[in-house]
Formats: C-alpha cells, sequence, structure tokens
C-alpha cells in the first residue's frame, strides 16, 4: 500500500502565541539543546579519563569566552526545563489544571527558572571571588 | 488488497502498553534528575569555576558520593534524553524509513554516549 502525504492539522505557525504554548515549545527545544549539553559532559568525563593534559584542556575550553557563554546557556536551558519539569509533573498528579492556574503556574516557573539560574550564578561568582 | 489480517497490519508499530512505559520512566527519569541536576549544576560551579586541578578532580571523583551520584546522573539523564528525543523524532519526522534510521541512531548514540560516561568516570574513580 503505497503512503499519501495526509493532510495535517493547523500547525503551530497558525494559531496567535499564547504564554502557554510558547512555554510548551521553550520547553522542548530547551530539552533538545541540553542534549549538547549531555555531549559535552561526556567529553569532559572521557578527557578526565584519558589524563591530566587532556583534562587542562577541556578545562581550557570550558573557561574560556565560548566556553562560560555555553554554560550560561545550558544552566538557563537546565533550570528552565527542570522548573517546567516540575510544573509538569504537578499536571501529572491532576493539580492546576484551571486556565487561571496554567497561566500563574507559567509566570512562577519563568521567574523561578531566571531567580535560579542568577542564583547559581550568584553563588559561582562569589565563590570565584573567594578564591 | 492484502491478505493481511487489520491486526497484523497494526503489530510491531508500538503497543499501548509500551507507550504507557515511556510516559511512566520518563516521569520516573525526571524525578530523579531534580536532585541530580542540581547536584551537579553546584559541582561543575566549584570544579569549572573553582578552576579545580586534576588532581581536585580526580579526589572529587573518587569519592563515593560524587561517584555514585555521576553514574546515577548519567543513567538518568541519557534514558530522559533518549526518551524525549524519540518523541521529538516520532512528531516530525513523517518518514517511515528516516524515522526508523533517526531512531536506531538515536538508541546508539545513547547507549555510546552512556558507556564512554560510565566508563569515564570509573576509570577517573579508580584512578585512571
Amino acid at each position: 500500500m503505497a503512503l499519501r502525504d495526509r493532510p495535517l492539522s493547523p500547525h503551530l505557525q497558525i494559531y496567535r502565541p499564547q504564554l502557554t504554548s510558547v512555554l510548551s515549545i521553550f520547553h522542548r527545544l530547551t530539552g533538545v539543546f541540553l542534549v549538547s549539553g549531555a555531549a559535552l559532559l561526556c567529553l569532559w568525563l572521557l578527557s578526565a579519563a584519558a589524563g591530566p593534559e587532556y583534562y587542562a584542556w577541556s578545562q581550557w575550553f570550558l573557561t574560556s569566552w565560548v566556553g562560560y557563554a555555553l554554560l550560561a546557556a545550558w544552566s538557563y536551558c537546565l533550570f528552565y526545563h527542570l522548573c517546567n519539569g516540575i510544573r509538569h509533573l504537578f499536571w501529572d498528579m491532576g493539580l492546576g489544571f484551571s486556565l487561571r492556574a496554567t497561566y500563574a503556574s507559567g509566570v512562577l516557573m519563568v521567574l523561578a527558572s531566571l531567580g535560579l539560574t542568577a542564583l547559581s550564578w550568584g553563588i559561582g561568582l562569589a565563590y570565584y571571588c573567594t578564591q | 488488497m492484502s491478505i493481511q489480517t487489520p491486526l497484523a497490519r497494526v503489530r510491531y508499530l508500538g503497543s499501548a502498553k509500551e507507550g504507557s512505559n515511556h510516559w511512566w520512566w520518563q516521569r520516573l527519569t525526571a524525578i530523579m534528575l531534580i536532585p541530580l541536576t542540581l547536584w551537579f549544576v553546584a559541582s561543575i560551579w566549584w570544579l569549572v569555576v573553582g578552576g579545580a586541578t586534576y588532581e581536585a578532580f580526580q579526589d572529587w571523583l573518587s569519592g563515593p558520593v560524587a561517584a555514585i551520584l555521576m553514574l546515577l546522573l548519567i543513567g538518568a539523564m541519557f534514558y530522559h534524553l533518549k526518551l524525549g528525543l524519540q518523541v521529538v523524532v516520532e512528531d516530525y519526522v513523517h518518514n517511515k524509513t528516516l524515522k526508523w534510521a533517526i531512531l536506531i541512531k538515536l538508541n546508539i548514540g545513547c547507549v555510546v554516549g552512556a558507556v564512554a560516561a560510565i566508563y569515564s568516570t570509573i576509570a577517573v574513580a579508580f584512578g585512571g
């Protein structure tokens, strides 16, 4: 049986963006982006297993301008995916499904992810300064 | 006309019970990853920004707490990642052959990545 292209339901670009849909899309985007972080974690551990000279190279990369930019992006995406993931877990328990609660948790989630990113970088910088 | 029965046609395309298994493990690994990633972020700050030497790094990863948490993080993260990317592929790749090709590569890639990370962790933990 030949598979033909079936008509698709209206997709993303048809709808006016809402907070709920935009946050949902970014949950997926941050998740996909975090995969590159997992790949780097692998390389980081591999470099450590390969010996001090390789470990020094990955430390150099991570503390370079590019490395810090990547760490900044990953840290925010991680906290976003983490906070929205917790929001999803509440939904899985059947909590917070009303329109009001969904918007409130969405705003709260964005604020929490920004706050956690700022907090972690604040602690990191404070630690760096005391070194 | 096909001589296949309707049951034979839908078999092995993914059954309902596997769907709930996928859903369940995505949640289970998500819950595990909450404390694990927080620990990981804190560790990264200390190791990278703090500029830990190779000896300090080895010292840290040879401790039972760090080694066990790192192995758990690798396992939960790669399984969570595999489940998540699988759904993305299934949603957007409509060509059947291409979809299976990507899913096979994804699964193999996740196993390779996880094994490499687990091996490295153990190698460093037991003295490289």
